[in-house]
C-alpha cells in the first residue's frame, strides 16, 4: 500500500501566507518551476486540445494560489504546435532545450506523441500524455494517464456482449493507428469469444469524413440479419457529427443498433444536437455526470475559471488533473523537480480521482482507472449505466496481438525495461516467433 | 572547381550569385563556429536546438528555390510541390526505418514496428532495397522525378495551363495525401515513419550529426542554387522565360515548349525531393501531412514573400516565414495565425515584387502579372 | 421477458381503467410517493418491476412520470427524498417541479439531485409500452407510429389485445402494420404460416425475422422463409440502386452549393478566393447565431438565417474585395495568396471570438428523420432539403445572371472589361456586386451545411479543395458546368464507395479529374470566345 502524502503543517502555513499575498521575498525570488504545455491551439486539433491547455493553466493557478510547489511558484510555458506533427517535435525540443521546462503536459493524437517521443527520450524530459490511445508503447520518459485499450475498448465490448447481448459487430473507425490497433485487438478478442468472421464488419474512413450515407446504410443492412448488432466506433473528432446525424436521420435507434464510441465525450457532444442520439453509448474512465463531491468541486472551479456557465469537463481533462496531481506528489516526495528523481518517485504514487476512487501510477507508466459506460442523454451528458467493480490497471502491451503478447513493461530498478520479452527473457522486444519467422 | 567554360560554372561569375553564396557560406561558418567554439552558457552560443532549426529552414529554402524555378521562370504555379518534397522524404524515411533493424520496440529483424503490430507478415515489395543507402538516395531523386515526368508529360502535352494546371497539381498532392493516409499502403499511415536511430551508421541524436546535417543542407542549398541559376542563365532558361511571358509566340518560333517545361519541372521536383530527404532526419518524422495542399500553398507564399523569379528571394522568403512561425507560435500562440495571415495579405498587396523587390536588384526580365500577360490574352 | 409481459398486461389494465373511469380519483400522495420510491433502486430488473407496479396502479400521473423517466428527468432530492421532475437539465441550476403535485419548486443544484437512471433495455421497454398506450389515441399518425414501434417488439401476452385492436382499427395502414407485427412474432415462434403475411415486405424487422427463420432447423419453415426472402431481395436491388443515386445526388448537391459561389468569383471575376470556405463558415455560424437569438424555434431561426447568412457573407465579401482584391486586378494567382491569408485570419477570428469548439446547430423537427418511399427505402429529410435548396439557389443564380441588369453587366465585364467600361458600365461597382453575390452564395451554402456537418472553425477548409475541383472540372466561368460537375462527381463517388471504400473512392475521383483535364484542358464546358484566353 502506498501512503498518500500529507501536507506538512509548516508548508501549509507558508501556503496560506502566500495565499494571503504575504509571500516572503526569499520564496518569490527563487526560480519558478517551469511546466511546458504542448497542445495545439490552432489547426484541426485545436478543437480538442485548447481546453486541455486551459485545464492545466487552471490547475497551475490553483496550485500557485496554494503556495506553489516546494515553495516555488509554477510558471506555465505555453507553445502552439499548430496541429503540425513535425512542429510538435520542434516545439518539444524548444521546451526542453531552450525553455528548460521541468515537465511537459501535452499531445492528443498518436502521431504527435510518436513525433515527440524521440525528442523527449533524447533530452530526458518528462511527458504526461492524457488521451486514450492504442497502447503498444512504454517509454521511460512518458506517463500515459489516458486509457490503454484494456481500460476502455475491451470492457465496453464485454458490456455489449453480456449486458446488451450483441452478436454481430461493426467496427467502424477513422483510418489511423488508434482505430486500426484497437480494432485488431477487438477482432482477436471477439473471435476468442466465438464470434464468427461473417459477424464482424470492419470499416475505415478518412479523417473528417462527412458523407456517411453509404456506410450508415451498410450498417443498417448488416444489422437487419436477425441478430442483435452493435457498432464499436473509433471514429475520430470532427467526423462524428455528420456520422451521428446520419444515424439519427436514417432511423438507427440505440435500442436497435447501439453505437459505443471511444472518442466521443462531453466536449464533442456540446457541438451536436443530441436529441436523436439518446441511448447511444460511450466508454470512458470519467464522465462529467459522475456523482461525487470531488467532481462537482472540479466542475465548479472549471466553470469559474472559464467564466462559462455551460462549460463541460471530459475524460482527458480528468487525465491531466490526475497527471498533474501525481507529478506534484512525486515532486514533493522526491523533494526536487529533477527528472530522474521524479521518474523514480512517481511509480506507486496514488491520488484520489474524480469518480470516488484512487488512481495509482503503475511500474509500466500507465495508471489505474475505473471503466464507465454511459448512455448519451438529451442534454449532452452521459448517464452512467455500468462500471467495472474495481479499477483496471493499464496494459502497455496487448495480450491479443501476436507481436506484443509476450512483452511487459516495468521501469523499476532491477528490470528498467519498457519492452521486456518474458519468453526470451531479454529486454528490447524480441518479436515472438510466429512473427519473426514470417519473412 | 569547375571548368570555366562550363554552363554550370557561369553563374559563379554573376554578382548576385557570388553575393548569395558568400552570405550562405559565411552564415554556415559563423553558426558552426558559435556552436562548437563557445561554451554552452555563453550568450552568443548557438545551441544544437538552433542548429537543427536552422537546418530545417535551409531545407525549406531549397524547396522554395525549386518552386521558384518553375513558378518564377516557367510561369507554372505548382500547388503540389509538397508532394515531391514528401516523396523524397519518404524515400529517406524508408532507408532510416530499415536502418533501425532489430532495435524497434518489438525487436523484429526486418519489419518496422508499425508493420509488426498491424500484423504484416512480410515486407511489401516496394520496401526492398531501401536497406542500401545508395538505392535509397537514388530513389530520393527518382521517385519525385518519375512522378513529375509522368505528370508533366501528360499535362504539358495537352497544354493544360494557368489555373487548371495549378488545380490539378493540387489534386495530385491531395490524392497522394489520402493514399499515404491509408494504412494498407504500408507507409505507416497517419503516424508516418519516425523513431529513427542512425544515418549511414552515424547516431542521429548526437550534436555532431546534427551539425553535419545542417552543413550538408547548406551545401545542398548552395549547389541547388547554382544549378538553378545555371539553368536560368542558359539558353534553355531563356526559352523558359519566353514561354512564361508568351507561350504561344515561343511555340510559333519553333520551340517545343513542352519539352523545356518538362525538363525544368522534373529538375525542380528532384530538388524538392532532395530537400525532403534532408528534412526528414533533422525533424525526425515524415508523415502524410507534408502532402497536404495547404503546405504546398504555404511554399508558394514563401516564394511570393521573398519575390519570385529571383531564386534568392525564395530563400529569403522561406527563412523569414519559418522563423516568424517559430517565434510567433512560442510568443503569441493564440494569435500567430493573425500575424501570419496579415503578413500574407500585406505582402501581396503592398509588395508585389516581394522582399527582393525592395532590395532593388534588377530582375532578369519583367515578371508577368499572371500566367499569361494581358497582351497574350487578347491574341 | 416475464417482466415485459406483466408490464403490458398492467398497461392494458390501465387503459381499461382510464377508459372506464375518465375522471379517475387521484390517489393520495402517499401512494404516489411509494410507487416512485420503488423506482429508486440500483438494479435495473427491480426498476422494471417498479414500472410494472406503477402502470398497474392506474395512477393518472403515470404517463407524465414515464415520460420524465424516459428523458432522465425524474430525479430525487438527496436530503428530503422528494421526487421532482426536472424541467430543464442544462447548466448547474435546474428548474424543477414536484413529481407528485406538479407544483413548481424553483431551481435546484444538480449536486443535490439524484437521477433515476434507465438503460437501453428499459428504454426499449418503455417505448413499446407507451406505444401500446398510443394505439388508442385519435391521431392516425401517432397510431401508425405506435404500430411501427411494435414491429419486432410483440410479446405473447400482447397477442390477444392486439388482435382485438386489429379488428377495431379503422385505418388500413395501422391494421397492416399490426398484422405484420403479429406475423413477425408468430414467425419467431416457428409458425410457418406466418411467412405468407411477411412475403414481399421490405420492412427490415420483417426481413430480420425471415432471416432468423431461414436459419431454423425446421426444414419446411426454413425453405418457406428463404423463398420469401428471395422475392424480397429482388425488390431490394432496385431499392439499392435508387438509394445510391440519391446518395450521389445528395453529395453532389453539397458540392454544387459549395462550388457555385466560387464559380462566380473564380469563373466570372478570375479571383481565386481561398477564403471562400471561410465565407461558408460565416454562413454556418450565422445559422448558429440565429438559433441562439431565437431559442426554442430552430425552424424559424433556420429560415431567417438564409437571408441573414447571405447578408453576413456578402458583407464580409465586400470587405475582402475592398480591402484586398481590388488592389490585385489582373493578377489571379496573387489573389490566391492574399485570400489564403484572409482565410487564416477569419479562422482564427472565429476561434478567438467564439470558440475553437464546434457549435451545435439544431435540426428543426421538419428536417429530422426521413421520408419513407417504401418500407425498405427512405430518403433522409435534411439531405432532401439541401438537395432542393441547392437546385433553388442554382435556379436563382441563373435568373440573376440571365434576366437582370446586374447579370448583363457582369457578363459584359467578363467578356471585355475595357469594352464594357467604354459602354458606360461601372466596372468597379460590378466587381463589388459580383464578389458580394459569390460570397453571399457561399453564406447560403454554409447555412445548408450547418444541417449536415460540424459548425466549427475548420468547416471551410474541408470543402475548399473539393469546390475548386468541381469548378475546374465543370469548366471555369460556366454555371451549368458547375452544376453538372458537382452532381456527377457526387454520383461517381457514391457509386464507387461501396466497392472501393470511402478513401479509395475519393482518390479515384481525384485521379479521374486529373486525367480528364488532360483530355479536356478547359473542363467539361469550356468557355468560348475571347474571354476563354483570360
Amino acid at each position: 500500500m502506498i501512503p498518500i502524502p500529507t501536507v506538512h503543517p509548516t508548508r501549509w502555513l507558508a501556503a496560506s501566507l502566500i495565499g494571503l499575498g504575504l509571500s516572503s521575498p526569499a520564496i518569490a525570488q527563487e526560480d519558478p518551476i517551469k511546466v511546458g504545455i504542448l497542445h495545439s491551439l490552432s489547426g484541426t486539433m485545436a478543437i480538442s486540445e485548447s481546453t486541455l491547455k486551459d485545464t492545466l493553466l487552471m490547475l497551475i493557478e490553483r496550485q500557485n494560489a496554494e503556495g506553489g510547489l516546494l515553495g516555488r511558484q509554477i510558471e506555465p510555458v505555453v507553445v502552439d504546435p499548430a496541429s503540425d506533427w513535425p512542429l510538435f517535435a520542434e516545439k518539444a525540443r524548444e521546451l526542453l532545450a531552450q525553455e528548460e521546462v521541468d515537465v511537459i503536459f501535452g499531445n492528443w493524437t498518436s502521431v504527435s506523441r510518436k513525433s515527440v517521443l524521440p525528442v523527449v527520450e533524447e533530452l530526458n524530459g518528462l511527458l504526461f500524455y492524457p488521451v486514450q490511445y492504442e497502447g503498444e508503447e512504454s517509454s521511460e520518459n512518458v506517463f500515459y494517464t489516458g486509457a490503454a485499450p484494456n481500460q476502455q475498448a475491451i470492457p465496453a465490448v464485454d458490456y455489449l456482449m453480456n449486458e446488451v447481448g450483441a452478436e454481430r459487430w461493426v467496427l467502424a473507425g477513422t483510418d489511423y493507428v488508434y482505430p486500426r490497433t484497437t480494432n485488431k485487438i477487438l477482432e482477436a478478442y471477439l473471435k476468442a469469444h466465438g464470434v464468427a468472421d461473417e459477424d464482424i464488419m470492419v470499416n475505415y474512413t478518412p479523417f473528417g469524413h462527412s458523407d456517411w450515407q453509404n456506410i450508415v446504410s451498410d450498417i443498417k443492412r448488416f444489422g437487419s440479419q436477425g441478430k442483435k448488432t452493435a457498432v464499436v466506433s473509433t471514429i475520430n473528432g470532427d467526423a462524428n457529427v455528420p456520422f451521428y446525424r446520419e444515424l439519427g436521420n436514417q432511423g438507427i435507434d440505440a435500442a436497435d443498433i447501439p453505437v459505443v464510441a471511444f472518442s466521443v465525450g462531453e466536449q464533442e457532444l456540446s457541438g451536436i444536437d443530441t436529441a436523436p442520439l439518446v441511448g447511444h453509448l460511450a466508454a470512458w474512465n470519467y464522465f462529467m455526470s459522475v456523482d461525487t463531491d470531488a467532481n462537482y468541486d472540479f466542475i465548479d472551479s472549471w466553470i469559474e475559471y472559464t467564466g462559462d456557465e455551460m462549460a463541460v469537463t471530459n475524460d482527458p481533462m480528468e487525465a491531466h488533473y490526475l497527471g498533474f496531481t501525481m507529478w506534484k506528489e512525486a515532486v514533493r516526495k522526491a523533494g526536487t523537480t529533477d527528472v530522474d528523481a521524479v521518474k523514480d518517485a512517481i511509480i506507486g504514487v496514488s491520488v484520489p480521482n474524480l469518480s470516488g476512487g484512487h488512481a495509482a501510477m503503475m511500474p509500466n507508466h500507465h495508471i489505474t482507472k475505473p471503466v464507465l459506460i454511459g448512455e448519451i442523454q438529451d442534454n449532452g451528458q452521459f448517464s452512467i449505466v455500468w462500471e467495472t467493480p474495481s479499477t483496471v490497471a493499464g496494459d502497455a502491451w496487448s495480450d491479443y496481438l501476436p507481436g506484443s503478447r509476450d512483452l511487459i513493461s516495468d521501469w523499476r530498478a532491477p528490470l528498467e525495461c519498457g519492452n521486456y520479452n518474458v519468453v526470451e527473457g531479454r529486454c528490447g522486444g524480441g518479436a515472438s516467433e510466429d512473427v519473426a519467422t514470417a519473412e | 572547381m569547375l571548368a570555366s567554360r562550363s554552363w554550370l560554372s557561369r553563374p559563379l561569375h554573376e554578382r548576385s550569385t557570388r553575393l548569395f553564396l558568400g552570405a550562405l557560406i559565411a552564415a554556415l561558418a559563423v553558426v558552426t563556429l558559435l556552436n562548437l567554439a563557445l561554451p554552452a552558457g555563453h550568450p552568443l552560443h548557438v545551441s544544437t536546438y538552433t542548429v537543427t532549426l536552422l537546418g530545417k529552414y535551409l531545407c525549406y529554402a531549397l524547396l522554395a528555390v525549386a518552386v521558384d524555378l518553375v513558378w518564377g521562370y516557367l510561369g507554372i504555379l505548382s500547388l503540389g510541390h509538397g508532394a515531391f518534397f514528401a516523396l523524397g522524404g519518404y524515400a529517406m524515411g524508408m532507408y532510416l526505418m530499415r536502418q533501425i533493424g532489430d532495435r524497434g520496440v518489438y525487436g523484429h529483424p526486418v519489419l518496422p514496428d508499425f508493420m509488426v503490430f498491424l500484423d504484416w507478415q512480410s515486407l511489401p515489395w516496394y520496401w526492398h532495397g531501401f536497406d542500401m543507402a545508395w538505392f535509397a538516395f537514388l530513389m530520393v531523386l527518382l521517385a519525385p522525378g518519375l512522378l513529375a515526368l509522368v505528370f508533366g508529360f501528360l499535362a504539358f502535352r495537352s497544354r493544360v495551363t494557368g489555373v487548371y494546371l495549378s488545380i490539378i497539381t493540387q489534386a495530385l498532392t491531395f490524392a497522394l495525401m489520402l493514399a499515404f493516409f491509408r494504412n494498407e499502403m504500408g507507409f505507416g499511415g497517419n503516424n508516418g515513419l519516425t523513431d529513427f536511430k542512425e544515418l549511414l551508421g552515424v547516431d542521429l541524436t548526437t550534436d555532431a550529426t546534427r551539425l553535419g546535417l545542417f552543413l550538408a543542407t547548406g551545401v545542398a542549398l548552395a549547389l541547388g542554387y547554382v544549378l538553378c541559376r545555371a539553368i536560368v542563365a542558359s539558353k534553355l532558361g531563356r526559352v523558359c522565360v519566353a514561354t512564361r511571358d508568351a507561350e504561344a509566340r515561343t511555340r510559333f518560333l519553333g520551340y517545343r515548349v513542352e519539352r523545356f517545361q518538362l525538363f525544368v519541372f522534373v529538375v525542380s521536383a528532384m530538388l524538392a525531393g532532395v530537400a525532403g530527404a534532408l528534412y526528414v532526419p533533422q525533424v525526425g518524422i515524415i508523415n502524410p501531412g507534408e502532402f497536404s495542399p495547404i503546405f504546398s500553398i504555404e511554399i508558394v507564399l514563401w516564394v511570393a514573400l521573398g519575390g519570385r523569379g529571383t531564386l534568392y528571394g525564395a530563400v529569403i522568403g522561406a527563412l523569414i516565414v519559418n522563423y516568424a512561425k517559430t517565434v510567433f507560435t512560442g510568443v503569441m500562440p493564440d494569435a500567430w495565425l493573425f500575424a501570419l495571415g496579415g503578413l500574407f495579405v500585406l505582402v501581396t498587396v503592398l509588395l508585389p515584387k516581394g522582399i527582393a523587390g525592395l532590395l532593388g536588384y534588377r530582375r532578369p526580365r519583367r515578371p508577368p502579372d499572371s500566367s499569361t500577360t494581358p497582351r497574350e490574352a487578347s491574341t | 421477458m416475464r417482466m415485459i409481459r406483466s408490464l403490458v398486461q398492467g398497461l392494458l389494465c390501465l387503459v381499461v381503467v382510464a377508459l372506464a373511469a375518465p375522471a379517475a380519483v387521484a390517489a393520495p400522495d402517499d401512494d404516489g410517493q411509494a410507487l416512485l420510491e420503488a423506482l429508486d433502486t440500483r438494479s435495473y430488473a427491480d426498476k422494471g418491476e417498479a414500472i410494472e407496479a406503477l402502470v398497474a396502479s392506474g395512477d393518472e400521473r403515470t404517463r407524465r412520470w414515464l415520460d420524465a423517466l424516459l428523458d432522465g428527468k425524474l430525479q430525487r432530492h438527496q436530503d428530503t427524498g422528494r421526487f421532482v421532475v426536472v424541467l430543464e437539465n442544462r447548466g448547474r441550476q435546474w428548474p424543477v417541479a414536484d413529481a407528485l403535485s406538479g407544483e413548481r419548486l424553483g431551481e435546484m443544484s444538480r449536486r443535490e439531485l439524484d437521477r433515476i437512471g434507465i438503460n437501453n433495455a428499459l428504454r426499449g421497454q418503455l417505448h413499446s409500452t407507451l406505444a401500446v398506450l398510443d394505439l388508442r389515441v385519435d391521431d392516425v399518425r401517432a397510431r401508425r407510429e405506435a404500430a411501427r414501434e411494435l414491429l419486432g417488439n410483440v410479446e405473447a401476452a400482447m397477442l390477444a389485445p392486439l388482435q382485438q385492436r386489429v379488428a377495431d382499427e379503422a385505418d388500413g395502414e395501422v391494421r397492416r402494420l399490426l398484422e405484420q407485427a403479429i406475423a413477425i412474432h408468430r414467425l419467431g415462434q416457428g409458425d410457418a404460416a406466418a411467412v405468407e403475411g411477411l412475403a414481399g415486405s421490405l420492412n427490415p424487422e420483417a426481413r430480420a425475422a425471415l432471416r432468423a427463420a431461414a436459419r431454423s432447423d425446421d426444414v419446411a419453415l426454413a425453405e418457406a422463409a428463404s423463398g420469401a426472402l428471395a422475392g424480397i431481395e429482388q425488390k431490394l436491388k432496385l431499392n439499392r440502386g435508387v438509394e445510391t443515386l440519391y446518395f450521389g445526388l445528395s453529395l453532389g448537391s453539397v458540392l454544387v452549393l459549395a462550388a457555385i459561389g466560387l464559380a462566380i468569383t473564380f469563373g466570372v471575376m478570375g479571383v481565386i478566393n481561398m477564403a471562400h470556405g471561410e465565407l461558408m463558415m460565416l454562413g454556418a455560424y450565422t445559422a448558429w447565431g440565429m438559433q441562439q437569438l431565437l431559442p426554442g424555434q430552430p425552424g424559424l431561426a433556420l429560415i431567417l438565417s438564409i437571408p441573414a447568412g447571405f447578408l453576413v457573407a456578402a458583407l464580409a465579401g465586400i470587405a475582402i474585395e475592398r480591402s484586398v482584391i481590388q488592389f490585385l486586378k489582373g493578377r489571379p494567382l496573387e489573389t490566391l495568396l492574399a485570400t489564403f491569408g484572409v482565410s487564416l485570419i477569419l479562422q482564427q477570428l472565429v476561434r478567438t471570438l467564439i470558440s475553437p469548439l464546434n457549435r451545435s446547430v439544431v435540426s428543426p423537427e421538419w428536417m429530422s428523420g426521413s421520408l419513407m418511399i417504401n418500407e425498405g427505402l427512405s430518403l433522409t429529410l435534411n439531405r432532401l432539403f439541401v438537395l432542393g435548396f441547392a437546385l433553388l439557389v442554382f435556379a436563382g443564380l441563373m435568373l440573376v445572371m440571365r434576366r437582370t441588369r446586374l447579370g448583363l453587366e457582369v457578363r459584359a465585364v467578363t467578356q471585355s472589361r475595357a469594352m464594357a467600361r467604354a459602354m458606360g458600365i461601372r466596372a468597379t461597382r460590378v466587381d463589388i456586386l459580383t464578389f458580394a453575390l459569390g460570397s453571399g452564395v457561399a453564406g447560403l451554402a454554409g447555412v445548408a451545411l450547418s444541417q449536415l456537418t460540424n459548425v466549427g472553425p475548420n468547416l471551410g477548409q474541408n470543402y475548399i479543395i473539393d469546390s475548386f475541383m468541381v469548378v475546374v472540372f465543370g469548366g471555369v466561368g460556366n454555371l451549368w458546368g458547375t452544376l453538372v460537375a458537382g452532381l456527377s462527381l457526387g454520383v461517381i463517388n457514391q457509386v464507387l464507395e461501396p466497392w472501393a471504400g470511402a478513401v479509395l473512392a475519393k482518390i479515384l475521383v481525384l485521379v479521374f479529374i486529373i486525367l480528364f483535364i488532360q483530355k479536356r484542358p478547359r473542363g467539361l464546358f469550356p468557355q468560348k470566345g475571347r474571354a476563354a484566353e483570360g
